[in-house]
């Protein structure tokens, strides 16, 4: 009598949408581009991992951080400690007035490692520390402000305001942390040489590899029961609250789960491009990466990603060739993504693109004929992983 | 008055609620009994909803005590309220719009509450079978696909009934029921209702006199945040207090 | 850390502190009260605030040049004429962007908050096409030089006693504006119930336009007095962005007194930090301090119980 209603992990038309992904990332982009780009387009695809957590936490759960730069620096920063420290040995550092503590230290007068950088020189541990720090923090953060009921522009604005804390506090304490220049000069990991060509592509390949893990894990969530959880939470909290869930936890869980996939975006970034700044943790960088989801179709993990590749190619190739022009284009993307795209790239394939490639084959692919389009908003979010 | 009953499910004790000096409800006390359907009278702001919002945890009340079997709920959650087994439906239809009749009604199945619980939930046959029990109950068999958004004003306010109903509440709170229905959704509804409040405890608000006849166990009339006047309809529709108050000068 | 100092001098250094914390106090209750009016009333994030303060301070930038090559028997008094004029074009720039822009996003903050980013965007590019990105300093009149010396170790200078002196005017202003004109009657009508306030006749659109314009002109004119204890630069308004939110938040928006307490408490704060510590650290206590406390009080420190 019922339809079959089994919670498939991918519908069809998801599928395709993650295997044309793949042919992209996979495939496409390594026998197009020569290294140098191609390393560049790794760099883009590191963002797409915040983009991503953002898709869940804002465009699902309806909670904007502007402050996902934090999460992303603490997991690039904990992984440039590592390669850091591997950087300075007493060896290679013997000029150094104290040789085996990182150059920036001993330019800051700084005589012994601080206690707090000794586990970095571990592998093991800042592997599991790009996820765990990150996380820790948006528990502490997440359970602060959820608990009590904060979220909306309040959240955003303390978000930034911590976004905007770390930077300062990064550029301020120089001698701990490298200050404005970051950390950089980089060049093994355990060994192996992460600045040659071979390295490069390598790196690139780990990179989508775990980009597709996190998607996989996003599009897990979206399937479950805590992904209609979270719709039904940013439209009508205060129901969830009365069918007997408690709100806050899952608020903590998703914007954790965002922190950790910006955390291993971060560590990914720093073995990519061989340095960490605080130009990357700040409120410009932060929000930047919402855009990228926005552009992308806020309700669309996979929309998340080619939005960030799309709003960053744009960005180097604009930002080469007309400066000038680039903080206009970028500055009116915001205004036009909000104002007429509110669903990004995912909404204009599945609201102008798909109906009529549907009418042209007419429509015998098999998928359902879904009911005739209302709410732009909720309309995406059945095809949204397209 | 401290009496502690054990038979009864709820025990509200000096309630009393003040926003910014206003007492919307003052000093109230009344008790439910298993399977009692009690009702809810009085004139508009009389502090009716408010009463259920302080029950469930959506107002926090400034004094008093309200016991559920037992239980203090007063220091409690809304969600571990209804974990305990407080269900309440509000006077406006509140569903998941964006989501489809079978979803709604799978969000408030008993199981999978908790983060993890609801990450690793599974839509087993028998999570299946209790929603198309229900939905045949509350007659959107047929409407399990579509999304909540597309239902009629009466649909949703059932659909409503039905998340209630699978959540399998020992004490029922409803707010207004058949307010803004059809004659016809009315009658549909009020048939719905005899047939849930059969093996619960329900309070109930209702302007509409007919139907608080039909089901009401005792009925309280509550003026100005206390009680008025309270037991059987037959009783408090004879007390003169009440006459005068909802007759007026 | 106190034990190099003796009493007097320390006296001396609080109290300098103390002044320059002042007039941080000013620049913050400036940028504030704008955005107090913009969030705290029409509850509209609005990022770009930092662009209409600076675009202030360009009108008055150009200002005090015109008044230097045309008229410079008069250039004592050009500042208060630049601070009209500042107010008059943020003010119409506001309007334009509240009709343009935030009046479709009424129901969508967050996306409020994003577009009004791009426009930040926009405004910071256009300043650096127009003004070039270097920063640019306005010459102050001369009557506006030097300092007061209130004893031989405490000296406070004039152009921050005149901001001062500024702040309370115009704070003065926009609460009679607010609690004795007909119009901030009508604004704080549609705030608390806008059907009803349409219902008595408030034509509640214009309302929005000049409420917004209204906080975006004391913005300008805040812009203005900004020049005279700093420079300007296309991204100065981004920089006290953050600051001014936490302000606004941190006072409990909505609330005047409340905004004049946060940034008294956050100004002096980092002033007065800033003499022992770095000033990073000095900002980034004071900051994570008052992020730590909305934390633990959300609705901030003074607030009116909110309906939701």
């Amino acid at each position: 009598m019922l339809i079959d209603r089994k919670s498939r992990f991918l519908t069809r038309e998801e599928m395709i949408g993650f295997a044309i992904l793949a042919v992209v990332i996979f495939l496409v982009l390594p026998l197009a581009l020569d290294t140098f780009r191609l390393n560049l387009f790794g760099k883009y695809l590191t963002y797409a991992f915040v983009a991503v957590g953002l898709v869940l936490c804002w465009g699902a759960g309806g909670i904007l951080s502007l402050g996902q730069g934090v999460f992303f620096g603490l997991g690039g920063y904990g992984m440039a400690m590592f390669l850091k420290l591997e950087a300075s040995t007493p060896e290679a550092t013997a000029i150094q007035s104290t040789p085996g503590i990182p150059d920036f230290m001993d330019w800051n007068q700084l005589t012994a490692l601080p206690w707090w950088w000794e586990p970095f020189h571990s592998l093991a541990f800042t592997m599991i520390a790009v996820v765990i720090v990150p996380v820790a923090v948006a528990f502490i953060i997440g359970v602060a402000m959820f608990r009590r009921r904060v979220g909306g522009v309040y959240f955003a604005i303390i978000t930034q305001a911590l976004a905007a804390i770390l930077t300062i506090l990064i550029i301020g304490q120089q001698g701990f942390t490298g200050g404005l220049n970051g950390i950089t000069d980089l060049r093994t990991l355990k060994g192996w040489d992460i600045r040659s060509d071979e390295a490069k592509e390598i790196l690139y390949f780990v990179n989508g590899a775990l980009l597709f893990a996190c998607l996989f894990v996003a599009q897990y969530v979206r399937r479950s029961k805590l992904g209609r959880l979270l719709i039904a939470m940013r439209d009508q909290e205060d129901r969830v609250r009365f069918s007997g869930y408690d709100v806050a936890s899952f608020k903590v869980f998703v914007f954790c789960l965002g922190a950790a996939f910006a955390g291993i975006g971060g560590a990914m970034f720093t073995l990519q491009v061989g340095f960490m700044s605080p130009t990357l943790v700040g409120i410009v960088p932060s929000i930047e990466m919402v855009i990228f989801a926005a552009v992308g179709g806020r309700l669309s993990i996979i929309g998340a990603v080619y939005g960030t590749l799309l709003v960053n190619w744009a960005k180097t190739t604009f930002s080469e060739s007309f400066p000038e022009l680039w903080l206009f284009g970028l500055g009116a993307l915001f205004i036009a993504v909000v104002m007429a795209f509110p669903n990004g790239l995912a909404g204009l394939w599945s609201e102008q693109i798909m109906p009529r490639l549907r009418k042209r084959t007419g429509g015998g692919n098999g998928a359902p004929a879904s009911p005739a389009p209302v709410a732009g908003l909720s309309e995406v979010r059945k095809a949204a992983a397209e | 008055m401290t009496n502690v009953n054990p038979n009864f499910v709820l025990m509200v004790e000096d309630l009393t609620v003040s926003f910014d000096g206003f007492k919307a409800v003052n000093g109230l006390s009344f008790e439910v009994e298993p399977n009692e359907c009690r009702v809810m009278i009085g004139p508009n702001g009389a502090g009716k909803t408010t009463v259920l919002d302080l029950i469930c945890g959506r107002t926090r009340a400034t004094s008093g005590s309200v016991r559920f079997k037992g239980k203090e709920l007063l220091t409690m959650r809304e969600d571990q309220i209804v974990l305990a087994g407080v269900g309440r439906k509000f006077q406006t239809p509140s569903v998941y719009e964006d989501l489809s009749v079978f979803e709604n009604l799978e969000l408030s199945y008993p199981r999978g509450h908790s983060v993890f619980g609801s990450l690793f939930f599974r839509r087993d046959a028998e999570v299946k079978t209790r929603i198309a029990e229900i939905a045949e109950t509350i007659f959107l068999a047929d409407l399990l696909d579509e999304k909540a958004a597309f239902l009629s004003h009466g649909q949703k306010q059932w659909l409503e009934i039905g998340m209630l109903l699978i959540q399998d509440p020992e004490l029922l709170m409803l707010d207004e029921p058949v307010a803004g229905m059809s004659v016809a959704e009315r009658k549909k509804t009020a048939e719905l209702l005899n047939r849930i409040i059969d093996h619960r405890s329900v309070i109930v608000i209702e302007h509409d006199m007919g139907f608080v006849e039909d089901i009401a166990t005792r009925v309280t009339v509550l003026h100005q945040g206390q009680t008025l006047s309270e037991g059987s309809m037959e009783r408090v529709k004879n007390d003169p207090k009440v006459i005068e108050v909802y007759l007026g000068h | 850390m106190f034990a190099d100092y003796s009493m007097g001098e320390l006296t001396a250094i609080f109290a300098m502190q103390g002044f320059a914390g002042l007039i941080l106090f000013s620049i913050f209750v400036l940028m504030a009260l704008g955005l107090a009016i913009i969030f705290g009333q029409m509850g509209v994030i609005n990022m770009a605030h930092g662009e209409f303060l600076i675009l202030g301070a360009y009108v008055t930038y150009i200002t005090s040049h015109v008044f230097q090559d045309v008229m410079p028997g008069l250039f004592s008094i050009y500042f208060f004429v630049a601070m009209i004029l500042a107010f008059i074009a943020s003010g119409a720039l506001g309007m334009f962007v509240e009709w343009a822009l935030i009046r479709h996003l009424y129901k969508r903050p967050l996306d409020t908050l994003l577009a009004t980013w791009g426009l930040s965007l926009i405004l910071q590019q256009a300043y650096r096409s127009i003004f070039g990105a270097r920063e640019v300093g306005v010459t102050i009149p001369d009557w506006m030089m030097g300092s007061v010396y209130l004893t031989d170790m405490i000296e406070v200078p004039i152009n921050g006693l005149f901001v001062m002196g500024l702040t309370v005017i115009i704070f003065a202003a926009v609460g009679a504006l607010m609690f004795r004109s007909t119009w901030g009657r009508s604004m704080r009508a549609v705030v608390q119930n806008r059907t009803m306030a349409e219902g008595v006749g408030i034509d509640s659109e214009k309302i929005d336009r000049l409420t917004f314009g209204l906080g975006c002109g004391i913005a300008g004119v805040a812009g203005s007095a900004f020049t005279m204890i700093g420079s300007t630069g296309p991204t100065a308004g981004q920089q006290y962005i953050v600051d001014t939110f936490l302000v606004v938040v941190f006072g409990g928006a909505g609330s005047l007194l409340g905004l004049v307490a946060s940034a008294f408490s956050i100004s002096q704060a980092q002033s007065i930090l800033e003499f022992f510590l770095s000033g990073s650290m000095a900002k980034v206590l004071t900051l994570l301090a008052v992020v730590g406390i909305l934390m633990l009080r959300p609705q901030g420190l003074f607030t009116l119980k909110l309906r939701k």
